[in-house]
């Protein structure tokens, strides 16, 4: 080429690109838009902080602003992943103390955060703004503490469903008296009592306080005076939700709710008295997303309040609504979007409560929108999940957890194959799918058939035989997680998908039958010592492989192990 | 070469190997590469297995036990019919077609209208059924070179993966779908839980699954998929509701269990048990790498009663006892409350060594030393 465009132009275009994708792209054209590229991004995602080192990051991307790691695979939420495996940050927090002195913001996901971490980059990064920790654990409230107390321009502060040891709430008065930039505090996870007028203050001094979710224990009658400072705010998570019955109360938050007139997400509930319910209705005309996860309320309660939010676009629910409750969605939430009905009682022998497949059917014809799913039932049938796909084949993200393993279709005492079947073949635009139910082969045949953008797939109890995960390997090309336990899946279909495995995030299989490894590059779990120790009959508890550029984790504990060459050879 | 995307999503650049544990960054491209294309057992080439080859053996191995492994068995749970285990001999002579345990590739709409044929229906199935069913199959379906295996497999430890792996699937599987039509479901379903037995131990149940589990469910960890947060949760509101008919509230009470030496930390679910003697079995089997020695199993009738007492003893003969830490950050011997006291205040637990524990609770040490 003559002539090319300077590289300030290019940098200039290239920054309207925000996604990942598009950036990836970019730095593929040429070598010198990938320099050009790497030194003007601001933003990075990895998506396993095993997939690559701090030190290939920062050399790659000098200029970096904000970070955000996932750690973790997603089923240790539910115990699987033993503690002690990994994921620590405090690694990737000293190497970017080094390199990226002005970072603004980190968000994690299932990662060990320690209070050394949280100390470290608070004193480190001058102009640190941005904190979220969703699903992380491994720091007390004396790091918060650390947070608060250094980080000067913090805006963001937010610990989503995180296990952090709770040492006192006094890690709140930490914020200095003239800390106001203050946008965003979820304190939800947290359990201890924070000081109230500390609290009071620090919402009456950030006037730019736009999402504020407190934890249980701010009492309901406490809630007046914090709105009254803060009327500005769009996010709201209330305490424990209930009192002894004093009449002011009452008149104070509805005095104080119909001061908000910005809300448009509300949270926490817990311990609701459905008496107290009523006074939130005057802000609710502009809300979209209400997370009543925690509202132990019955249904008619629910429906009353849910009735009032018809902008309603996303809730989070128990499954006390009932599908007498869920009929009410389609005729006052016709906007709705996401639902997700959690069960009350999942360890309960009987259904303690009557909502069943017919509640998301309902929602289903009448939601046109409803594009993500997350649903808890005790009872399915293949006419109720076809009915399902062919009402909403907009759906993107679907999962379905019907509680009892295996459970057959009720009427048809047939699997569900063809139920979920019909959700791959209708919902052409399916990202994610779970399933659940009794499910042959044959449910994988019609995954790997039209499953073709499916990204991420969770499945247990299901499958016959390799010929299943077979079927899903080679047939969902848009696969990037797969996440299996307790399958009757072997080694024959890694072995013959090992290449599919590599343009995958990650997979994991618990509880399923494979013993030798597909290949020399992957993890595998298991407390009961090596698995050369065992005969060659005896399956592997866990197996996790995953991509990555890194080499081998320097940071194994004693029950994880990485299968060598030699087990490629003696499988051949 | 360069470094590999981060997050590359539909191909670019999709070199990033796989992890190894080999100091050779040499050995990621190659392993990588060269599991792409090649059989990966090593074997010969497999496109020297043809369709007529196949179909060959289709038609003379109509009865062969390939497709006895692959079909779904009638018959009641740990029974066998006495074809399947000549079948397995012939498994081991190598006679075995692998490409015929798979006869299916996607993307053909046929597959799905041809195996609805085989689809269990709700009544039983006879054998010929089965068998015209995947006959056609293979016959019409089959498409070479897109598989990896080879049709000469002559690895003995190959044919013996595959039936493992499908007892482990039958066993289970099978189970349920014999059922269907003699709508014995109920009971069956009971013994769906022993599928997955708890974390740690062996998942091989092959035929023996037929110890039916208690219908109240035999807890699988990680199943129901829902976060600890969120059952602990249930739990505690509804304690605080009062439950009217006296049952036991919902959700579970998870708390973390360490143990002096161990490298890990469990989680426990106290609503699990009602006893400690409960408690410290399931402590036992979680950390059964580490003694913890049994105590005989003399029981006078009124000492059983009082399950603290029991419990005491088990742990008096070992090198370890059971501690807790209370709603006061107070560490205590396990064992000294009723058990509904304790598990509204325990917080956590640890195993430690006795010799730790002489300092907590002297005087219920020698309570128990005065009964034995």
């Amino acid at each position: 080429m003559a002539y090319s465009f300077p590289e300030e132009v290019l940098e200039y275009v290239f920054a309207f690109l925000s996604s990942h994708k598009d950036r990836n792209a970019v730095s593929l054209v040429c070598k010198s838009w990938y320099e050009i590229e790497r030194w003007c991004r601001r933003r990075i995602f990895i998506g396993n902080c095993y997939a690559v080192s701090p030190q290939i990051v920062i050399r790659r991307f000098p200029e970096v602003r904000a970070v955000k790691i996932k750690g973790k695979p997603h089923f240790a939420d539910f115990n699987l992943v033993p503690e002690g495996w990994g994921a620590y940050v405090y690694p990737w927090i000293s190497a970017m103390v080094r390199s990226y002195p002005w970072l603004e913001e980190i968000k994690l996901k299932r990662m060990v955060v320690t209070d050394e971490s949280l100390e470290l980059l608070s004193k480190s990064f001058k102009n640190f703004k941005v904190l979220v920790l969703s699903s992380c654990e491994g720091f007390t409230t004396d790091g918060l503490a650390s947070i608060a107390a250094n980080c000067r321009n913090l805006r963001e502060l937010d610990l989503r469903e995180c296990e952090v040891e709770d040492l006192s709430g006094h890690w709140l008065s930490h914020f200095p008296d003239n800390f106001t930039s203050l946008v965003s505090l979820n304190m939800s996870c947290l359990g201890s009592e924070v000081s109230f007028s500390a609290l009071e203050r620090l919402v009456s001094r950030c006037p730019n306080l736009r999402t504020l979710r407190l934890n249980r224990a701010v009492p309901v009658e406490k809630l007046p005076n914090l709105l009254r400072r803060a009327p500005q705010l769009v996010e709201f998570g209330t305490g424990a939700y209930s009192a002894e019955n004093q009449t002011d109360i009452f008149s104070n938050l509805v005095e104080a709710f119909s001061g908000c007139k910005h809300l448009k997400s509300l949270s926490g509930f817990w311990d609701v008295d459905p008496a107290y319910l009523p006074a939130m209705y005057y802000a609710c005309t502009g809300i979209t997303s209400l997370n009543l996860s925690n509202a132990t309320v019955q249904s008619p309660d629910l429906v009353e309040l849910i009735i009032q939010c018809p902008n309603l676009k996303c809730l989070w629910v128990l499954d006390y609504i009932e599908d007498a409750g869920l009929k009410a969605l389609p005729s006052y939430c016709k906007d709705l979007q996401e639902l997700r009905v959690f069960p009350s009682d999942p360890y309960g022998a009987e259904p303690n409560v009557s909502l069943t497949e017919q509640g998301l059917v309902t929602v289903s014809a009448g939601c046109p929108k409803l594009q993500s799913v997350l649903y808890f039932c005790r009872q399915m049938s293949n006419a109720a999940l076809i009915t399902i796909a062919r009402n909403r084949p907009n759906l993107i993200r679907f999962r379905l957890c019907i509680i009892d393993p295996q459970a057959p279709d009720y009427l048809t005492l047939e699997p569900l194959d063809t139920g979920f079947g019909a959700i791959v073949e209708h919902c052409k635009e399916l990202l994610r799918l779970s399933m659940s139910g009794l499910l042959t082969d044959r449910v994988f045949e019609y995954i790997g058939t039209h499953a073709k953008k499916l990204e991420m797939l969770s499945i247990a109890f299901a499958g016959d035989s390799d010929l299943g995960l077979h079927n899903v390997l080679s047939g969902c090309e848009s696969l990037r997680k797969l996440e299996i336990m307790d399958c009757p899946f072997g080694d024959k279909a890694l072995l013959a998908n090992a290449a599919k495995l590599e343009t995958m995030r990650s997979l994991w299989m618990s509880s399923c039958s494979v013993r030798r490894c597909p290949s020399s590059n992957v993890e595998v779990m298991d407390e009961r010592g090596h698995p050369d120790s065992r005969p060659e009959t005896c399956p592997v508890e866990k197996l996790y492989i995953y991509r990555t550029v890194a080499g081998p984790r320097v940071d194994k504990p004693n029950f994880v192990w990485t299968m060598d060459e030699d087990a490629v050879l003696r499988l051949s | 070469m360069s470094p590999p995307l981060l997050d590359v999503e539909g191909g670019g650049r999709g070199n990033a190997p796989l992890m190894s544990s080999s100091a050779s960054g040499d050995c990621i491209s190659q392993s990588g590469s060269g599991l792409k294309e090649c059989n990966f057992l090593g074997l010969s080439d497999c496109s020297s297995v043809d369709s007529s080859a196949v179909s060959n053996v289709c038609g003379e191995n109509k009865n062969n036990l390939n497709f006895k492994a692959t079909e779904l068995r009638l018959g009641l749970p740990g029974s066998r019919s006495p074809e399947r285990d000549s079948d397995f001999s012939l498994l081991s002579s190598g006679k075995l077609d692998e490409k015929q345990l798979f006869p299916l590739l996607p993307s053909k709409d046929g597959i799905c209208s041809l195996m609805q044929k085989s689809i269990v229906s709700g009544n039983k199935r006879g054998f010929s059924d089965t068998m015209d069913g995947f006959s056609e199959i293979k016959s019409s379906v089959f498409t070479e070179g897109k598989w990896m295996f080879n049709a000469n497999g002559s690895d003995s430890g190959t044919p013996q993966s595959v039936v493992e792996a499908k007892l482990a699937g039958n066993a289970g599987i099978n189970v349920i779908l014999t059922n269907n039509s003699s709508g014995a479901q109920p009971s069956m379903k009971k013994e769906v839980p022993t599928r997955a037995p708890k974390e740690g131990q062996n998942k091989m149940n092959g035929s023996n699954n037929n110890s039916s589990a208690p219908a109240a469910k035999a807890q699988v960890v990680g199943w129901p998929p829902i976060r600890s947060f969120r059952k602990n949760t249930l739990a505690t509101t509804s304690k605080n509701n009062e439950e009217v008919d006296g049952k036991p509230g919902p959700g579970a009470l998870f708390i973390k269990v360490s143990m002096d030496g161990a490298p890990y930390l469990r989680k426990v679910d106290l609503r699990m048990y009602s006893t400690y003697q409960e408690l410290s079995s399931a402590l036992e089997k979680m950390f059964m790498c580490f003694t913890i020695r049994k105590c005989g199993s003399q029981e006078t009738p009124d000492r059983e009663m009082l399950g603290e007492n029991k419990f005491k003893d088990l742990l008096h003969g070992s090198d370890y006892v059971l501690t807790f830490e209370d709603k006061d950050g107070d560490w205590m011997l396990v064992g000294d409350v009723p058990w509904g006291m304790f598990i509204e205040s325990c917080k956590r637990l640890k195993i430690m060594k006795g010799s730790d524990a002489i300092g907590l609770a002297p005087r219920t040490m020698e309570k128990s030393k005065n009964q034995n």
